[in-house]
């Protein structure tokens, strides 16, 4: 097995005391490709924003080895983004250049090749003046898709980055995927469409709160541990009690 | 025509200081009203304006109508009020205009008692309507440094203000600016209003803010043009707004709002951009 990018130590994430990932220990290695499953919430969410680092571990910890210098990429599950705000599509993609350019730093002859690189690889030429209010939900896509591409980390997460889009859209972005995988970036993915995981994703974790299995995409998605994930996540306790797991 | 407009300001000083502060509120006023009507915040302006009241109230308090007292009173009470509701939103589940709306009620309420303890209904009435009219040499360098101060942070914190308000989640993940900006701009929003507050008065200063901005969104998408028309439409009210007052005698700083507005009128109905006779005759569709 190659280096580790991902650590996670015993790692709890959650929202005021009520776990929403719960004791999960092991590893992403570096450049591997993972898809994160299981049903709606079951913590898949919380576990990139853990990753990211917006939500702090409620106990244990995730360190990120290696991946210091750029920051992780992440595109989180229906982004936040403010459609109505008068941006064009090229500025948004030119903000996946923050980590070298920051506050003040100019965006030179390299950087604008760099964008329009990023549009073509997304299929978005001849939309760079366009306000991002104009954009459907897959021509959105592509935009984040590009300037996931210009952030140029080696770390990249996506929450659910192919719901609600078209399969050509799918399809051209796994490409984008796939390319990042060949590139030795760590790829971490929470998808839903269990073909699409078994077809690209080498490496998956199945989660219900608690993980359940996790490790070679087609031993982690047997029959059998898809229904011990729909059990777990079912079970939620209204009284539940201070949890000792680690308690020795 | 040209006597009309040139004249009040050729023969009287006070004219010509009024025009002088009124350019200097639009410059720093247009921008930052862009922003707080892009960041949905066009209501928290004007809750800010009035929390600024009871600092200015507690300076008049102990130093009557004096021009640093007022500041200092004014722009602590506001950045006081602006970082508590700040933090309030940010760290409970009561958003950001409910801890507003509670802060200022409080200090409205606070700041005209404190008035009323000291003063008169005349000096009630300046702190509330500003004097615009009476700009000294102090007000007017007072006004000139908010400005130039307003300008020159915008230009540092653009990229970050432009990000916190169109992807919020994405400035968290690449960069810890998010929060200190944020409060950045609100003490921007606060030095823009006491410096209102001298030539408007706490209840129309923000209007300066976003009277010019709310107009300029009917006219362009592009939010850098956007920030340069709010400022030409701030300085063109205001300058439409003395010559008003001036030839038809009323009250300085009222006119100038209303000026403000009626450019706000015109623009929601001819805007190149979302104003109304276009939304109603848009012409036949394209082919594309």
């Amino acid at each position: 097995m190659s280096a580790t990018a991902i650590r996670f130590d015993e790692v709890t994430l959650g929202y005021g005391r009520r776990p929403a990932v719960h004791h999960l220990d092991g590893e992403i290695a570096a450049g591997s490709l993972t898809a994160v499953v299981g049903p709606n919430g079951a913590g898949k969410s919380t576990l990139l924003k853990g990753i990211v680092g917006t939500l702090r571990p409620l106990e244990g910890r995730i360190r990120l080895i290696g991946s210091s210098n750029a920051p992780i990429a992440y595109l989180p599950q229906a982004a936040d983004i403010d459609r109505s705000f008068p941006l064009s599509v090229y500025d948004l993609v030119a903000m996946g250049l923050w980590s070298r350019s920051g506050l003040l730093g100019g965006i030179s002859r390299k950087d604008r090749t760099k964008i329009e690189e990023a549009l073509a690889a997304v299929g978005l030429i001849g939309f760079e003046r366009r306000p991002i209010s104009t954009l459907s939900g897959g021509q959105m896509q592509r935009a984040l898709f590009a300037r996931l591409l210009l952030q140029d980390s080696s770390v990249i997460l996506l929450d659910e980055p192919f719901t609600a889009i078209d399969a050509r859209t799918t399809a051209d972005l796994l490409d984008l995927v796939r390319r990042w995988h060949d590139e030795s970036r760590t790829v971490v993915a929470v998808l839903h469409d269990l073909d699409m995981v078994r077809r690209v994703f080498p490496q998956a974790l199945l989660i219900a709160r608690e993980p359940v299995a996790w490790g070679v995409t087609h031993e982690v998605l047997s029959a059998e541990n898809l229904l011990k994930a729909r059990r777990m996540v079912e079970a939620h306790d209204p009284h539940a009690h201070e949890c000792h797991r680690n308690a020795a | 025509m040209l006597e009309f407009v040139y004249s009040p300001f050729a023969e009287f000083e006070f004219m010509r200081r009024a025009l002088v502060g009124v350019i200097a509120i639009a410059l720093g006023g247009g921008p930052i009203g862009v922003f707080l009507m892009l960041r949905r915040m066009s209501l928290t302006g004007d809750a800010m304006a009035h929390a600024i009241l009871p600092g200015a109230a507690v300076g008049y308090l102990f130093a009557g109508l004096s021009l640093p007292a007022m500041t200092i009173g004014g722009l602590v009470a506001g950045v006081v009020v602006a970082i508590a509701a700040g933090l309030v939103s940010r760290f409970t589940t009561l958003k950001e205009d409910a801890s507003l709306a509670a802060f200022y009620l409080l200090s409205l309420a606070l700041g005209v008692t404190i008035v009323s303890l000291r003063g008169s209904n005349v000096d009630l009435l300046h702190v509330l309507f500003g004097t615009v009219l009476a700009l000294d040499d102090n007000t007017l360098l007072l006004l000139a440094a908010i400005s130039t101060i307003t300008v020159s942070a915008l230009a540092v914190l653009y990229r970050p203000l432009v990000l916190e308000c169109v992807d919020p989640t994405f400035l968290r993940s690449v960069s810890r600016a998010g929060t200190p900006t944020h409060l950045i701009f609100l003490g921007l929003v606060v030095l823009n209003l006491v410096g209102g507050f001298h030539a408007l008065g706490t209840l129309l200063a923000v209007g300066m803010m976003m009277l010019p901005a709310a107009a300029s969104r009917f006219w362009t998408n592009d939010i850098t043009l956007m920030m340069v028309v709010s400022v030409a439409i701030g300085m063109v009210s205001g300058l439409a707004g003395l010559l008003l007052s001036f030839h038809a005698e009323l009250p300085a700083g009222p006119a100038i709002i209303l000026a403000a507005g009626g450019i706000y009128a015109a623009s929601l109905l001819l805007g190149r951009e979302g104003g109304l006779l276009w939304l109603a005759w848009p012409g036949k569709h394209l082919e594309a």
